[in-house]
């Protein structure tokens, strides 16, 4: 709160500029490593000119929950599937949001922060603090399975909502005019209660938005914990996280055509629908004039095929079918086929969710491309196989002004010559909506379960391949 | 107010140098960018150190504690998952 001495603030720039260096390292797979490792030198640099500042006194209780929480990150870090790295972003949105909240209760304590501008800090510190807080605990539990995907809405929720935000102004207002306990802990219970509330509503497959927001919230969270207690790195660090976030939950957006306001307020999609047993489905399937493929057909098309791509979707991560797939790509190369990967912008439930997975599946990233540079290719395409991704390729997007998702971009996966579609029925997917795709002359539906289904075309090419 | 409107200042500069940089960053490392970013806003652990750091464990103190805890989680597990999802991101 009093002006650091030169050396501090020489320290905390050059820290400052360490983060930036790690997230422009991230512009390229081959500079972001090096990137990661200038932000733990500006991590240590700042911890370390911290510890001598002269209101930091008590080392012994300092280090001791710093270590407590430095293991626990460690073990979550070492053992995290990366296919649970939605909800493990998720998790540490949230631990910002309460170290936030706690350090602006705790500068409220301390005193001496009384004037106006004071108290709208140590205000906005604890409201987004809180919110970023419960709203991630809420998306957490959403992203692990253990609150149901599917929004959940109620009657009067807007108006609720809306009743929250007018209260949690009186009690600003409130607490600036007498800077008393009692409206900032009233705030406390307001804000954390809207978090649940507003988190809650929204549906799985608008997750990727709502953890890009909470991941910018989590930044600005920090930034006013910074202005709190006057310091630069806090403010300069939590500018960079919001930005961050924010810019992730625009191209997220932009890769939905829906806005932001209109995800936030929730409601959308009706959640897994995804069920049903194999005879029905095949009937239903037959019904509705859908050409149904088995395993030995689509295996000996693609051996045929000179160029492929491979459009992953979210049912490749709940399948955990990413080795296989990986296999499946190495039969069909050894075959004399090029395969290519297509990721759209919102595959998944995070961004860049797909990319992460086939990393981890150890496949090359420069045979994954983005949507903008792979769309032009669809027609030149033998066999486009679609596994556990829906309205990415939703044709609907296209021609059906009267669709929830019309005008959203698409793969172009109908233009190819063959599309295959692995699914486990022709249910809608998260966003509730049928799939023209699935009946098209040139589609092949392929039931079953993404993992068994790869699983059978690579022994079905291993086969061929002995033949 | 002086210092309000320095930290405002500063506020507003990395916000537009954040805008930059962000933009430039590929899409594949979209996920790596979500988990590095949860490292550094492990920053507040240094708030956490001076909002409750001192000799004397009143409530600020305590509540300091607990935010230190819950920062640390995030700056060792941030990093640490960072540098374990790049390393599987290899050329041909």
């Amino acid at each position: 709160m009093t002006s650091l001495p030169a050396i501090t603030t020489v320290a905390y720039l050059v820290a400052s500029i360490l983060f930036i260096l790690a997230l422009k390292g991230l512009s390229s797979p081959a500079t972001a490593r090096k990137g990661n490792l200038l932000g733990i030198i500006g991590m240590f640099i700042a911890v370390g000119i911290t510890l001598v500042q002269p209101e930091v006194q008590a080392y012994g209780r300092i280090a001791l929950f710093a270590a407590i929480g430095g293991i626990v990150g460690g073990i979550v870090a070492k053992k995290v599937p990366m296919t649970a790295m939605p909800e493990t972003v998720g998790l540490f949105n949230s631990f910002v949001g309460l170290a936030a909240a706690l350090v602006s209760l705790g500068a409220f304590h301390k005193g001496g922060h009384t004037g106006t501008i004071g108290s709208i800090e140590i205000f906005l510190g604890v409201v987004i603090g809180m919110v970023t807080w419960t709203g991630s605990v809420i998306a957490f539990l959403k992203l692990n399975g253990r609150v149901s995907g599917a929004p959940i809405t109620w009657p009067g929720r807007h108006a609720l909502n809306m009743l929250m935000g007018i209260a949690a102004l009186a009690l600003g207002a409130w607490f600036v005019v007498t800077h008393e306990a009692m409206p900032l802990y009233l705030t406390v219970v307001v804000a954390g209660l809207f978090g649940i509330l507003w988190i809650i509503a929204i549906g799985g497959a608008d997750m990727p938005v709502v953890i890009s927001i909470l991941n910018s919230y989590s930044g600005w969270a920090s930034v006013a914990t910074g202005f709190i207690i006057g310091n630069d790195l806090l403010i300069i660090t939590g500018s960079l996280v919001g930005a961050s976030g924010f810019i992730l939950s625009i191209i997220m957006g932009r890769g939905m055509n829906r806005s932001i306001s209109s995800v936030l307020m929730g409601g959308f999609g009706e959640g897994d629908l995804e069920a049903g047993d194999a005879a029905n489905i095949q009937a239903q399937a037959a019904a509705r004039g859908v050409n149904i493929g088995d395993v030995e057909v689509a295996a000996e098309l693609m051996r045929g095929s000179r160029e492929i791509i491979i459009i992953p979707g979210y049912g490749l991560a709940v399948a955990q079918a990413q080795h296989p797939v990986r296999e499946l790509t190495e039969r069909l190369e050894a075959e004399g086929v090029r395969v290519r990967f297509a990721i759209h912008p919102v595959a998944g439930r995070m961004p860049g969710h797909m990319n992460v997975l086939l990393a981890e599946a150890n496949i090359p990233y420069d045979q994954v491309l983005e949507m903008d540079s792979i769309n032009s290719d669809f027609p030149e395409t033998d066999v486009t196989l679609v596994l556990g991704a829906n309205d990415i390729v939703n044709t609907d997007a296209l021609d059906l002004p009267s669709s929830p998702i019309y005008g959203m971009p698409i793969l172009d996966a109908y233009k190819s010559r063959t599309v295959m579609v692995v699914k486990r029925s022709l249910n809608p997917g998260f966003s509730g909506i049928d799939n023209p795709l699935f009946y098209r002359e040139n589609t092949m539906m392929v039931f079953g379960d993404a993992r068994e289904i790869v699983d059978a075309m690579v022994k079905e090419l291993k086969g061929a391949a002995v033949a | 107010m002086e210092e309000f409107l320095s930290h405002l200042t500063v506020f507003v500069l990395a916000c537009f140098v954040g805008w930059q940089v962000i933009w430039k960053v590929t899409p594949a490392l979209h996920t790596p960018l979500m988990s590095v970013s949860n490292a550094i806003s492990g920053i507040i652990l240094v708030g956490a150190m001076i909002a409750g750091g001192e000799a004397l464990l009143d409530l600020p103190g305590k509540l300091g504690m607990v935010a230190i805890a819950f920062a640390a989680i995030n700056v060792v597990g941030g990093f640490w998952v960072t540098q374990r999802m790049l390393g599987m991101f290899r050329k041909r």
